[in-house]
């Protein structure tokens, strides 16, 4: 990075990735592909779902780590960048980390879930309450991303960001709820409960269980991944002005010079 | 911090009494909201009137947008918003004497769409006090939210076109119940159909008023 010269960097190891982050994005890869196999190939097919059933080995994963770990994650990092005490950048990188691979997958859950509903239900979108809470959140968690691209001193955007999260996280119980008395024809839970339990095949419930586990280690990868394009992100932006800085006061130099001579 | 936010509410809402940007602008935009529905629908009555609690609720809360925008605006020019917090009030009379001034506007603002909805819709309203207590309630909640985005927003470039995509989403909660709330007055039924709502919109309007108060000061600080 010559661009940069002068500018204190990174340490090494945060620019260039550490062991364990390649070792969880090598275990989430393997944990991947065991899915898809065990998903597609070994699994049988539903007695009432037929191959549609398989569907259900990832999405229950893919809004498990949207809905629950990536926004949960954002909203305890925001909150702890807002107390005094703990108030580090560490905690807003982590938080836009979350959130944008939270969005990620929050989109993977209602592309998925569509394509299970439209030959189950008949429709692309029903507007039952779990998906239209989640489509919220998506919304929600759109506009917090929208904040961080303008552009602003790291930590104004930061706080100014939480502030964004912190509010969403108060909305989404009350979204909630009031999508939930709003439509209450509402199957999402219960299609994995009631429908497939009692006749669950054994391999089927392995599958489930190894996609969120997969899933998961996607989520963490991609998280650790993002945190550090983020610090790199930082040093990039300051190293810019300093090195604009320092062309210009070149630049008066040698007219300096020139006038001298 | 109730003299204070008496103060900052009485300072709004002479500005609004002086330059009238509301009254000539604000509800106007709403009638023309209500107007435009109605051509969306087309011109069957029966199909107007059912849809008129959605319609007023989706109405007032761009006007919301609106109002908000022009609370923050009054104080982008001049230094005034740093004058504002040099002047020693407390921030959370600050955020509730703005939150009083926008709510005052959309009040008026609701009696001119209420009676819009009625005479161009054709709805009939047969519990009343449902209607003012969703109205209250939804009007609080929405001043207090608003006044927290106009706040985070105010020192932004792209402050007109953030505003409405954060502030919109998180209000959503405030329309679903409103309209129930309506609905539920609109059928004249019984009433009990409307408290679930109208406790979900109180919840709404603590969360967000307490969250204001209370965070108010530091978010001043970061815009």
């Amino acid at each position: 990075m010559s661009a940069n010269r002068g500018v204190p960097a990174p340490p090494l190891q945060s620019r260039r990735g550490r062991w364990w982050t390649r070792g969880i994005g090598i275990a989430a890869a393997v944990a991947t592909v065991c899915t898809v196999w065990l998903g597609l190939w070994v699994t049988p097919p539903d007695e009432t779902q037929g191959n549609l059933v398989r569907l259900v080995y990832i999405h229950p994963g893919v809004a498990w780590v949207a809905l629950y770990l990536a926004f949960g994650m954002a909203a305890v990092a925001s909150l702890l960048y807002l107390w005094p005490r703990t108030r580090s950048l560490v905690w807003d990188r982590l938080a836009a980390a979350a959130v944008e691979v939270g969005v990620v997958f929050n989109v993977c859950t209602l592309v998925s879930g569509s394509i299970w509903g439209k030959p189950t239900w008949g429709v692309w979108w029903a507007w039952d309450a779990r998906l239209t809470s989640t489509a919220v959140l998506l919304v929600l968690f759109l506009g917090y991303l929208a904040l961080r691209r303008v552009p602003a001193e790291p930590e104004v955007r930061a706080k100014r960001s939480a502030f964004v999260a912190l509010f969403a996280a108060v909305d989404i119980p009350i979204v909630h709820f009031s999508v939930l008395w709003w439509r209450t024809l509402h199957q999402g839970a219960t299609v994995l409960n009631a429908n497939l339990s009692p006749t669950i095949h054994g391999s089927m419930a392995w599958t489930l269980l190894l996609g969120f586990v997969a899933l998961t280690l996607v989520f963490v990868w991609m998280l650790l991944v993002r945190y550090r394009i983020g610090v790199l992100e930082d040093w990039l932006g300051t190293g810019e002005l300093d090195v604009a800085l320092r062309e210009r006061q070149a630049e008066g130099a040698a007219v300096g010079e020139e006038e001298a001579a | 911090m109730w003299r204070d936010s008496l103060l900052v509410a009485g300072k709004d809402l002479r500005i609004e009494a002086r330059s009238r940007v509301g009254l000539s602008q604000v509800a106007p935009f709403g009638i023309v909201a209500l107007v435009l529905f109605a051509f969306a629908l087309g011109p069957d009555r029966s199909l107007m009137a059912r849809g008129a609690p959605g319609l007023f609720w989706v109405a007032v809360l761009f006007c919301t947008v609106l109002a908000v925008q022009r609370s923050v605006s009054i104080e982008s020019g001049d230094g005034a918003r740093d004058g504002l917090r040099l002047s020693g009030l407390d921030p959370a009379g600050l955020f509730l004497g703005k939150s009083v001034a926008v709510a005052a506007q959309l009040a008026v603002l609701e009696v001119v769409l209420g009676v819009g909805v009625v005479l161009l819709y054709g709805a009939r309203i047969e519990v009343p006090w449902l209607i003012a207590a969703s109205c209250v309630l939804g009007t609080v909640g929405l001043a207090a939210t608003g006044t927290l985005y106009g706040a985070l927003s105010a020192g932004l470039r792209v402050r007109e076109t953030l505003l409405p995509f954060l502030f919109l989403p998180i209000a959503a909660p405030v329309l679903l119940a409103g309209t129930r709330v309506w609905q539920a007055a609109m059928a004249g039924g019984v009433a009990s159909d409307g408290s679930p709502w109208l406790r979900l919109l109180l919840a709404f309007d603590a969360v967000y008023v307490a969250l204001g108060i209370v965070v108010f000061g530091p978010i001043q600080e970061s815009a």
